[in-house]
């Protein structure tokens, strides 16, 4: 049975397409045919941090209007057999996503794919709520600081009214929250909030948590899903989530003690 | 900040403000998701064309709300006429009705 996951997070800039990149990376790695879908139409990114933006022909949108067909569009990662990608389109028009169309693709690659990976755009426009619209699971991408705590709970609210699973009252989209660019040392110093605070406010299962690193930059730069980065502390942190995801019992890492000075003053 | 400030140790931290405000909001927030469905907006627009062809009231006069408890939703409305005290005295009525017109 196909799971579809949606990566999102309402605010903008906290690492959605990163995670996308190793996390489908990952489940491709784990032996599981993956696809991963940028629907940020007009703004396409994921390939470049995939690494195969030179081999763009067809995309999404192309593939929606039948002007190429599923096959011609996927693009298969030289790194790894098992993963695909579908790239957006460069289109300004904002109407080229139809939730039909979408259906349809998605759909398609139900019958080919273990894992269809949804990389959303920020915002809650049409290209976020499309991308969210068929998942099964949620992966709300988080940074601990205000504006983006507050959009993840304003997403969870979109999660479990706009979807396709709430539409129909299925069992509602399985939610995960993935807190990005932490830094336990400025949690500690009582500056940053905490994985317990933001998971307090949130009330949801945390999947993991990535440290502030600069390794992801240098990934990007390179346009390699940081989880390649075997020995860096991003890959390994994305590694677990991976395997956290796919049922595996491991231990958090990367969080240090919560912060002394916080739970001492801590209103 | 004072030095005096600098030194005292039950200063909060910035993140237990942060949390603080956020928990306050998101709190707010939950709240009015629940109490607001999409259709409150509609059903108070429609509702007001129906009153507008009786009495004539200000928009602003007419309050629509969904109150929910543990076991019950209220759906409350509350609408304040126009007072009538234009029928009454002569001096008054003359401008309210100026002004209408």
């Amino acid at each position: 049975m196909t799971r579809t996951i949606v990566i999102t997070s309402g605010k903008g800039g906290v690492g959605k397409t990163t995670t996308s990149a190793s996390f489908s990376m990952g489940l491709a790695k784990s032996g599981h045919k993956t696809a991963v879908i940028d629907f940020d139409v007009g703004l396409r990114n994921l390939d470049l941090i995939l690494g195969c933006e030179r081999r763009v022909v067809y995309d999404f949108v192309n593939v929606i209007n039948e002007e190429a067909n599923l096959n011609q569009a996927l693009i298969r990662d030289k790194r790894c057999d098992n993963l695909f990608i579908l790239p957006a389109s460069q289109t300004r028009d904002k109407d080229a996503l139809s939730i039909e169309g979408v259906g349809k693709v998605i759909d398609e690659l139900k019958q080919d794919f273990d894992y269809i990976v949804c990389d959303s755009p920020a915002g809650i426009e049409k290209g976020a709520m499309l991308a969210m619209y068929y998942a099964d699971d949620a992966i709300i991408v988080t940074n601990p600081e205000v504006s983006s705590v507050r959009d993840s709970d304003r997403m969870l609210g979109i999660l479990s009214s706009k979807s396709r699973r709430s539409e129909q009252n299925e069992e509602p989209i399985s939610e995960y929250l993935l807190l990005t660019r932490y830094d336990p040392s400025r949690v500690k110093k009582g500056d940053m909030l905490s994985v317990e605070d933001v998971q307090e406010i949130l009330s949801m299962d945390l999947l993991g948590v990535i440290p502030e690193s600069q390794d992801i930059l240098n990934a990007s730069n390179a346009g390699e899903p940081v989880i390649l980065q075997g020995k860096t502390n991003a890959a390994q942190a994305y590694q677990d989530v991976v395997d956290r995801y796919l049922g595996e019992d491991v231990p958090q890492r990367f969080i240090n003690q919560k912060g002394f000075l916080g739970r001492l003053f801590g209103g | 900040m004072s030095l005096l400030d600098f030194f005292r140790t039950t200063r909060p931290s910035s993140a237990s403000v942060a949390k603080e405000r956020l928990q306050i909001l998101v709190a707010h927030e939950h709240s009015q998701r629940k109490t607001a469905p999409s259709y409150l907006p509609k059903l108070q627009k429609e509702l007001l064309a129906v009153i507008s062809k009786y009495v004539q009231i200000n928009p602003d006069d007419m309050r629509v709300n969904l109150e929910q408890n543990d076991h019950e939703e209220i759906l409350e409305l509350s609408i304040s006429l126009p007072d009538e005290k234009q029928e009454k005295p002569h001096k008054k009525s003359t401008p309210t009705h100026r002004r209408r017109g």
